[in-house]
């Protein structure tokens, strides 16, 4: 029997041989000449969008280009939330695709990921809010996605510890996602890549893309630290760094790098067994399963690469956490840490075809990418194999910016750092 | 570190205190001009890793309107002008 292939059998006989006959989770080949498909950067989207390719699309001549090790960027970064409670019609349809990939997940490619629907509650403060929050929870209602409207009562027995009589912020009540919740970001990341290099994906680390070769306006392969790599098609995948990448073959982008910041506790006996966000200012917080509170708040808001943040932002984050949840105040911070994302200039991603033919564009996922990771995978690979968008990422085109078809689901306008 | 700025009027003041609206490198076109160059405006960044300038609002000092010359890797400030000092 296959042994890699992960289960209770398989971990009762590893065992029945000392544990020495596992092997590593995927191989760590030296680059080709030549790939039908490269990606460019080894976080979720371009491990999901190689595991796709292979599966859904059989295209399996494929490799995945990562500067660092899998895990370095946003992936292994965020705060590890997923849900699909938006309310634009570009945006909704593709958030609930990924949701439910979520929910089959671990099954489809054989790794504990630890997914846990623990719901998503996102409180309200005033009778504005509470109206944009119904109306949020019918636009999810009419995409096929759960929700529900809870009062202050129904809140305050899920979450009994929470400052309801705030003077300036008394919580009203909250808009809850049952099914939302938490998932292990890395294991996202080391399920992707086992499940695509198990498939004939080469996944070829501390591999930084340089250049962008091009040839009679096609592409034909990416200059990179381990040398020149011929390619069929190019798919750019590289998170915070979209910009610096796309440069590389003169495209410019609507985008800002921006640094995020999250933090987590120590640990302490089950407190909080949902993800619960602050209506009244950006915090947002759950449990891992270790026992720290993992949470985080709003971007420093100054364009930056430095994958680590400013005191200023760490001061609002616990303001904004110790307001909603007074009993924060006692708890103590163990450590804190930073990503760099792109922001675009709607607060919404990319995924579209470039005017080089056969060169592919995934940007521009805000703080929202971590959520969108199946559901952008299997977009990209869909729109590299066919040449063809999916019909719920239709709306996430690059052109939309200049046609006035924005997503913008704040209203911020086209101030990267407001979204 | 952009945990503080100095500035040219009000001296060493905390980042909170600044509103910061971004790349200060494009120049608002004419009215009349093409769609193509507004998008470009409104909308394209070049995003570099290294030396940025940008314009920071001393919301909460003097009020005006300043160029940040910023490393976005160290995020060291390396200067700080009135912007209309440089228009
Ligand atoms: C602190 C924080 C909290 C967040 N919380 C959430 C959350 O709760 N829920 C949610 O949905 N989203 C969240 N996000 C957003 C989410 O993490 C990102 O949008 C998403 O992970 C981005 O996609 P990725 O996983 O592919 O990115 P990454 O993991 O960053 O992958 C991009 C990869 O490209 C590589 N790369 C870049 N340039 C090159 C090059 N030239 N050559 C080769 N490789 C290159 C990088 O090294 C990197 O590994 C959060 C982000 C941060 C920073
Ligand atoms: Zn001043």
């Amino acid at each position: 029997m296959d042994l890699m292939r992960y289960s209770a059998l398989s971990v009762f006989l590893n065992a029945l041989r000392g544990n020495k006959s596992w092997g590593p989770a995927w191989r760590a080949p030296e680059p080709k000449p030549h790939y039908d498909v490269v990606i460019v950067g080894g976080g979720g989207h371009g491990l999901a969008t190689a595991y796709y390719l292979a599966k859904e699309f059989g295209i399996t001549n494929v490799a995945v280009l990562e500067k660092g090790w899998l895990g370095s960027g946003n992936i292994g970064r965020n705060t590890t939330i997923i849900r699909s409670n938006y309310l634009l019609d570009g945006n909704e349809p593709f958030y609930e695709f990924s949701l439910k990939l979520w929910e089959g997940l671990e099954q489809d490619f054989n790794f504990n990921a630890m997914v846990s629907q623990r719901g998503v509650l996102n409180l309200f403060h005033s009778d504005a809010q509470r109206d944009a929050y119904t109306r949020r929870g019918n636009a999810m209602l009419l995409q096929g996605a759960d929700a529900q409207l809870l009062d202050r009562d129904e809140v305050r027995a899920m979450v009994p510890f929470l400052g309801f009589d705030s003077a300036r912020f008394p919580i009203q009540g909250g808009l809850l996602q049952r099914r939302g919740g938490t998932v292990r970001h890395d294991a996202v990341a080391w399920g992707y890549a086992r499940g695509a290099d198990r498939r004939g994906v080469d996944i070829i680390q501390n591999c930084e893309v340089t250049g962008i070769r091009r040839k009679n306006g096609r592409v034909v392969g990416v200059e990179t630290s381990k040398g020149f790599i011929g390619c069929g098609k190019l798919a750019l995948t590289a998170a915070g760094n979209s910009t610096t990448v796309a440069r590389m073959a003169d495209i410019a982008l609507p985008i800002d790098s921006h640094v995020l910041q999250a933090f987590v506790s120590e640990g302490l006996k089950p407190f909080i067994d949902n993800v619960v966000t602050f209506g009244a200012g950006h915090f947002y917080i759950s449990q891992s399963d270790k026992g720290g509170l993992v949470f985080g708040g709003d971007i420093d808001g100054y364009n930056s690469y430095a994958q680590r943040g400013n005191l200023a932002a760490v001061e609002h984050v616990m303001e904004a956490g110790t307001a909603m949840i007074p009993g924060l105040s006692r708890i103590r911070v163990l450590r804190s840490w930073g990503g760099i994302m792109d922001m675009s200039m709607d607060g919404s991603p990319i995924i579209d075809r470039t005017h080089i033919d056969n060169l592919y564009l995934n940007a521009g996922w805000c703080y929202g990418g971590f959520k969108a990771t199946p559901a952008s995978g299997w977009c990209t690979a869909h729109l590299v194999a066919n040449d063809a968008p999916h019909p719920t990422a239709a709306a996430f085109r690059l052109d939309r910016f200049k046609r006035g078809y924005l997503i913008d689901e704040n209203g911020g306008g086209a101030q990267p750092n407001l979204h | 570190m952009a945990s503080l700025i100095t500035c040219p009027h009000c001296g060493v003041r905390p980042k909170e205190e600044f509103t910061i609206r971004g790349d200060a490198s494009v120049t608002r076109p004419s009215p009349e001009a093409d769609g193509e160059v507004w998008h470009a405006y409104v909308h394209l960044r070049d995003n570099p890793r290294g030396l940025h300038k940008e314009y920071w609002h001393h919301t909460s000092g003097c009020r005006r309107w300043l160029v940040v010359t910023r490393d976005t890797v160290s995020h060291d400030v390396i200067d700080v002008s009135d912007a209309g000092a440089l228009a």
